[in-house]
């Protein structure tokens, strides 16, 4: 079993500064760490290698310092990492991303199939949702996001048996590798690499592979270029005109009454459907 | 920001300039969400949205309707009508009973090149998100998730809005050179729409799926609904009570269950109660949560950062208790208490106890 996992380096805290010109977000001098979400797609895999055999070969696109973000996935228990980083890249929208990626695994796979593709549900920058299904319908994979369990894999019949989070209930749901999961948050819980594994990531060889080295000739498809959508404009929200307005009173229980002379006085409708909704109990 | 009024980038500000093939692209289009047998509400709230930017465009808005062929399949064409769309778009197949992706795209992707529509819009719930994706990909056009606000700028483009990474920014999208523009929106980001009474009736273009079972390779083994009774029903409630952080630690969130139980409202947290374990994920309100429209939203102990205000504010009434008067959350929320939240919920759980109970005597 060859298991790719796509993880993301996104900035650590809600301190953004945006760049002047591009309008893109500026990363440096902020902390990063590997998207949480990508962690619980990351730990389903190892149990699936641990569970079968094989390796879980971690892949993503990013600036070189994203290196990081594949050796602290190495310490804790993948086996191979790929670094995709270019210049042309920079600027790209959700459709380059999945490009790229999608490239890049092509070109894994000329060397080793790979049986599944595991992505995050979302990132905690980008925070789209998109780049997995973009990724899986490139590869023309089978799609399986907000899976909450891996049932079970048949790897002979290559088979595989998943629960997928869907709106009002979980559809269970049988499909052929290869396909491309992305796991609900919650549904496992990371590991800590051990002492081997630690060692390893240390001395392990990232390959770091450019636009070309991946296989990409059409750079028009990477970056700024070939992204179908363009940020016009950041912006702080307005403000609305009027601030908050604090009600008056000493202490607790005068507060709390003139609050609530103020809520039905601008909403009068609604003490009448309170009292209604209360009156089952 | 002087972004604000000037393009920041040369590509940004250059001028659209739409490819032959895509010139007759044209309406608006919604995808109404059907599964098992029911239209998801944010479909409505789509029509509702989707109908002023046609007309701000002076062209149609269409529902797309794909199901089997069953009488909840024709009750969302009806609704469709009802909430606005000229025209719907039906296929209906047994394939398009429950959600799969294949089948659903391939349903999407042939309307849309057949039928060429500018702006398709689709609900960012787990089914939306999980065909956009693929959609767009297939389609090799823009998708914008997520957003918070649509419009439409003086060259006719769609201005997607939605928050950007981090504290306080907002960042508007644009799909320039390529159709259709796509766009996500969460539930209850957009007002639900006043439903026409009585007849309603529009186009209604059918349109065969020509999929077998055979070339579906997902299949479905079973489905296993919520038990939706206790389930939070956060984004439909009328009342919201919520805690943040300032409530200090995780005993004391009962008071805000307390005041939501004498309201007969839903309880729900910022997102930092549900990554430290206090509150279970579907309780969390924000750009990563839910978004709510209540009547009355109370907010004890949240800052208001952007993520969460983008969750609240489509609100009527929002009441903020904070000990911090400049609190960030002041400046969207209507009324606030300054005081401490400890002893402000139990305060007001008594004063509304007392409130509801004399008047329900009176009444
Ligand atoms: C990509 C991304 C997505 C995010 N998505 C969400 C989301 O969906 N939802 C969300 O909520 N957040 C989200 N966040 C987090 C968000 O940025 C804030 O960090 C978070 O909302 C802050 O939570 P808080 O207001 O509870 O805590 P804090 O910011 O710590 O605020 C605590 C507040 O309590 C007040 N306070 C302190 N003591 C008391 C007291 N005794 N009584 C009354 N008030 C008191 C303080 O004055 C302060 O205003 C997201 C962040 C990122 C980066
Ligand atoms: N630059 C990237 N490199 C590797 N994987 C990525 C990258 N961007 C997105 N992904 C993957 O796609 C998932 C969804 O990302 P997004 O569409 O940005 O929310 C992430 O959780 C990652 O698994």
């Amino acid at each position: 079993m060859h298991i790719v996992v796509c993880i993301k380096q996104v900035p650590d805290s809600a301190q953004i500064r945006v760049h002047p010109v591009t309008n893109t977000i500026m990363r440096q001098g902020v902390p990063t760490i590997i998207n949480p979400y990508d962690l619980f797609s990351l730990e389903e895999a190892l149990r699936l290698r641990d569970a079968f055999g094989g390796k879980v070969t971690v892949l993503t696109m990013g600036p070189p310092m994203a290196e990081d973000s594949l050796r602290k996935a190495l310490g804790i228990g993948a086996d191979d990492a790929v670094l995709l980083t270019d210049r042309f890249f920079a600027g790209s929208d959700t459709l380059a991303t999945s490009f790229a990626l999608a490239t890049a695994i092509q070109k894994i796979m000329e060397t080793e199939p790979v049986d599944m593709v595991f992505a995050g549900k979302q990132t905690i920058d980008g925070d789209t949702a998109q780049v997995g299904p973009g990724i899986c319908c490139r590869l023309g994979m089978q799609q399986l996001t907000y899976v909450q369990k891996v049932e079970s894999v048949d790897p002979a019949k290559r088979e595989i048996v998943v629960h997928r989070r869907s709106e009002g209930g979980v559809q269970v749901l049988k499909t052929s590798l290869p396909c491309m999961i992305t796991m609900l948050e919650g549904t496992n819980q990371i590991r800590y690499g051990t002492m081997d594994d630690m060692f390893r990531a240390a001395r392990a060889d990232v390959r770091v592979w450019s636009a070309a080295a991946a296989g990409i000739e059409d750079m028009t498809r990477c970056g700024l270029r070939g992204s179908p959508t363009v940020v016009k404009k950041v912006f702080a929200p307005k403000a609305r005109a009027q601030k908050a307005r604090p009600v008056d009173g000493e202490g607790a229980e005068a507060l709390a009454a003139a609050a609530i002379e103020a809520i039905f006085a601008s909403q009068p409708k609604l003490e009448s459907d309170l009292l209604k909704q209360s009156a089952g109990y | 920001m002087s972004a604000d009024n000037k393009p920041a980038s040369s590509r940004a500000g250059m001028k659209k300039q739409l490819p032959e093939k895509f010139i007759n692209y044209k309406h608006v289009w919604v995808f109404v969400e059907l599964e098992r047998g029911e239209v998801h509400p944010v479909s409505w709230e789509l029509l509702g949205e989707g109908r002023k930017l046609a007309d701000k465009l002076g062209v149609q808005l269409a529902g797309v309707v794909m199901g089997p062929p069953a009488a909840t399949t024709r009750a969302a064409v009806e609704g469709s009508y009802r909430y606005g769309a000229d025209t719907v778009y039906l296929m209906e197949d047994p394939l398009l009973t429950d959600y799969r992706n294949e089948p659903f795209t391939k349903a999407m992707t042939d309307l849309v090149n057949t039928y060429q529509p500018e702006i398709l819009l689709l609900g960012a719930t787990t089914l939306g998100r999980d065909l956009a994706g693929s959609v767009a990909t297939t389609l090799a056009t823009g998708l914008t998730a997520d957003c918070t606000e649509l419009a439409i700028d003086d060259e006719g483009s769609l201005a997607a809005t939605r928050p950007t990474f981090g504290g306080s920014l907002l960042c508007t999208i644009h799909t320039l050179n390529f159709r259709p523009q796509m766009a996500t929106i969460r539930p209850r980001v957009m007002a639900m729409p006043e439903a026409k009474d009585g007849e309603v009736s529009g186009g209604l273009i059918e349109v065969p799926l020509n999929m077998k079972e055979d070339d579906v390779i997902t299949k479905i083994l079973d489905f296993i609904a919520d038990n939706t009774t206790n389930k939070a029903q956060l984004a439909y409630a009328d009342v919201v009570v919520a805690g943040g952080m300032g409530l200090g630690k995780p005993e004391n969130f009962k008071l805000v269950k307390d005041l939501a139980e004498v309201l007969g409202a839903e309880y729900g947290g910022s997102r930092p109660l549900v990554q430290k374990g206090w509150i279970d994920s579907d309780r969390q309100i924000g750009q990563t949560g839910k978004t709510i429209r209540p009547k009355l939203y109370i907010a004890a102990g949240i800052s208001g950062a952007i993520q969460h205000r983008v969750g609240v504010e489509g609100a009527d009434l929002i009441l903020a208790i904070n000990t911090d008067p400049n609190a960030p959350i002041m400046d969207f929320a209507h009324l606030a208490i300054i005081g401490d939240a400890m002893t402000i919920l139990p305060a007001l759980t008594e004063a509304f106890r007392k409130r509801l109970s004399v008047n329900r005597m009176a009444g």
